[in-house]
């Protein structure tokens, strides 16, 4: 059976959570981090016009994966841009990335709302019986 | 919620005795029908809390409590650092000291009429609003530090506001023992082109109009009559604070075991107040106390430049200004001693009883104001802090209104342009960079303020003075 990469939202009663699923645990984290984004704005009116590398590391993966999303929700925040498309490179407990994106325009992008961060909560990494992995969490908006 | 889980203590006050690794027992402050609605997560969070090494006297709630991260939102939790107290990066949050301010302007309703969407515009304007939006002051290595230092009153020496408005803050404006050194490059570099700026989600500046008054002799000693236009703030320590919570959050949950702390929930990363890790912590969530009431306090003086411009007349002071989202170190009675404690609010406003020596003067016989701040198309209140709260909770009471669903149903629910005509229509202005937002916003996904405030009133935690109703809403 082939496993479609995706994404989600789940229900958060304050905020809301994001999840990301794929065949790998890198695709499930690049879901993930495409799902923040969609918090924010439409995915598909943010060009992947420039590219930025990032790295992160933590004891496990599970933190990884908030650190992942934190990673990103700094660089958005200090570099005032959105991110479209990413590549993630899991080896052990560091992740390297590479994301695309563009400058934020607020008459364009009209961002719903800011990501202050990712939390511990609802917060899973795993791989589920149908062999897919999923990756989520709940981010403080 | 289930309520056969409580015992119920009076009318507004339900207890969880203490089971599992609990050390205290849970106070929950709510009517029976708020309790009912209240989400099961915040059962499980609240008892989560009373498992935490050297809690005192209960972990609590109030009438606003929701399922937040580790603490619940609405939660209150006091630590004594000589019992091997802890202090929690989760219990106090991502939007360190977000919290809110309320102007006076000496304004009626018609003055504001006359000019009301000149002055929405204009405030639109003049107020950075949303995600991207960027603030007018940029500061340097040194600049940063000061403010980090210095909070509302190094904002005032730099001109934005007066010394007077210093003695309506909390802390005077200047939360002590903040050090600078303890907060990361990253979270400076992250502050970088915030200061002055509104933020996004559920932060706001309103003006808005008295509309009743319930306690007369309180009301006019904080300067509220009927019918006043008034103008409040709401909003936080922006990307710093968020900088702050996300890093310590990640150090506590590593460090946690090697302090023989068992987390009962991640989200709960805590370290012993007299800990290195705890010591560094506070001293970098103070500084962000201080980036918060800095941020509220320049957001006051370009307010008050609008005023200049489109109301001349009008003079803004302050009548006061609540913190959020913060663990303070405060003396309470417990067992009929004084006692130091850490005293952590998430989403809970401290409301000190009359009589409390950190109040200013002209304050002091009524007690603190507490400033709730409704959703966006209802109504906001505002509070005096009672001696009753001071005993039940460590003088706390609610924050808000609380989300009634989430942002993903309100998308569903609501379109933002229509939320907009709508309020529009009952004489409401909304400005906002996002319909999105607004959508996610709508008053409809918010539960009744006005529930939650009779609750804490009823409850004792603080008393009704007056509700106000908004005007404009410029919101991020």
């Amino acid at each position: 059976m082939t496993i479609n990469a995706h994404w989600e939202h789940f229900p958060h009663q304050a905020d809301v959570g994001v999840r990301g699923i794929g065949a790998t645990l890198e695709q499930a984290f690049e879901q993930a981090a495409l799902a923040l984004t969609a918090v924010i704005t439409d995915l598909a009116i943010v060009a992947p016009a420039e590219t930025i590398r990032l790295s992160c590391a933590a004891p496990d993966v599970e933190l990884l994966l908030v650190d992942w999303l934190n990673v990103l929700i700094y660089e958005m925040a200090t570099r005032n841009m959105l991110f479209s498309r990413f590549a993630v490179h899991l080896e052990g407990n560091l992740l390297t990335a590479q994301a695309w994106g563009e400058a934020i325009e607020m008459a364009r992008h009209h961002p719903a709302v800011e990501i202050k961060g990712a939390t511990y909560t609802e917060l899973k990494v795993a791989q589920q019986p149908d062999r897919s992995w999923v990756a989520q969490c709940v981010v403080d908006v | 919620m289930d309520i056969a889980r409580f015992d119920r203590k009076s009318e507004y006050e339900w207890h969880i005795r203490p089971f599992g690794n609990m050390r205290v027992p849970c106070v929950i402050f709510a009517s029976e029908s708020l309790l009912r609605e209240m989400d099961a997560k915040v059962y499980e969070q609240v008892t989560n809390v009373a498992m935490l090494p050297g809690i005192v006297a209960a972990s609590y709630a109030m009438p606003d409590a929701h399922w937040g991260y580790g603490f619940p939102i609405g939660g209150v939790a006091a630590f004594d650092a000589e019992a091997g107290g802890v202090v929690s990066a989760g219990g106090v949050g991502f939007d360190i000291s977000c919290g809110v301010r309320t102007l006076h302007t000496g304004l009626r309703i018609e003055d504001v009429e006359r000019v009301k969407v000149r002055l929405a515009d204009a405030l639109y304007h003049a107020i950075p609003a949303g995600m991207g939006s960027t603030g007018a002051i940029r500061l340097n290595a040194t600049e940063m530090d000061a403010m980090l230092k210095g909070g509302a009153r190094w904002a005032v020496e730099h001109g934005f506001g007066s010394e007077a408005d210093l003695a309506r803050i909390e802390e005077g404006g200047c939360m002590k023992g903040a050090d600078p050194v303890q907060v990361s490059d990253q979270a400076k570099k992250r502050q970088r082109d915030e200061m002055g700026t509104l933020g996004s989600g559920n932060h706001y500046l309103e003006i808005q109009q008295v509309t009743d008054v319930y306690a007369p002799e309180i009301a006019a000693a904080f300067g509220v009559q009927q019918g006043d236009i008034v103008v409040s703030i709401h909003c936080g320590s922006r990307g710093l604070g968020h900088q702050i919570g996300t890093e310590f959050l990640k150090q506590m949950v590593i460090a946690a075991p090697g302090y023989g702390i068992g987390l009962p929930d991640r989200e709960l990363a805590c370290a012993p107040i007299e800990s290195k890790l705890g010591k560094e912590y506070l001293g970098a969530m103070r500084a962000a106390i201080n980036c918060a009431l800095a941020n509220r306090q320049i957001l006051t003086h370009l307010t008050r430049e609008v005023f200049a411009q489109v109301l001349p007349q009008a003079r803004l002071p302050l009548l006061y200004d609540v913190s959020h989202n913060t663990c303070k170190v405060e003396e309470h009675q417990v067992d009929g001693r004084m006692k130091k404690l850490h005293v952590h609010r998430k989403g809970a406003t401290r409301a000190f009883g009359p009589g409390h020596p950190d109040l200013p003067v002209a304050l002091r016989d009524v007690g603190q104001p507490v400033l709730i701040g409704g959703s966006m198309g209802t109504a906001s209140y505002i509070l005096a802090g009672t001696e009753q709260g001071m005993q039940q909770a460590f003088g706390s009471a609610c924050h808000g209104a609380g989300r009634a669903m989430s942002r993903h149903q309100a998308l569903r629910n609501w379109n933002g342009r229509k939320v907009i005509d709508d309020l529009e229509g009952h004489g409401i202005l909304i400005r906002s960079p996002s319909m999105r937002g607004v959508a996610e916003e709508a008053p409809g996904a918010y539960k009744d303020v006005s529930a939650v405030v009779d609750a804490a009133d009823q409850a004792g935690l603080a008393r009704k003075v007056a509700r106000v109703r908004p005007l404009i809403c410029i919101k991020g």
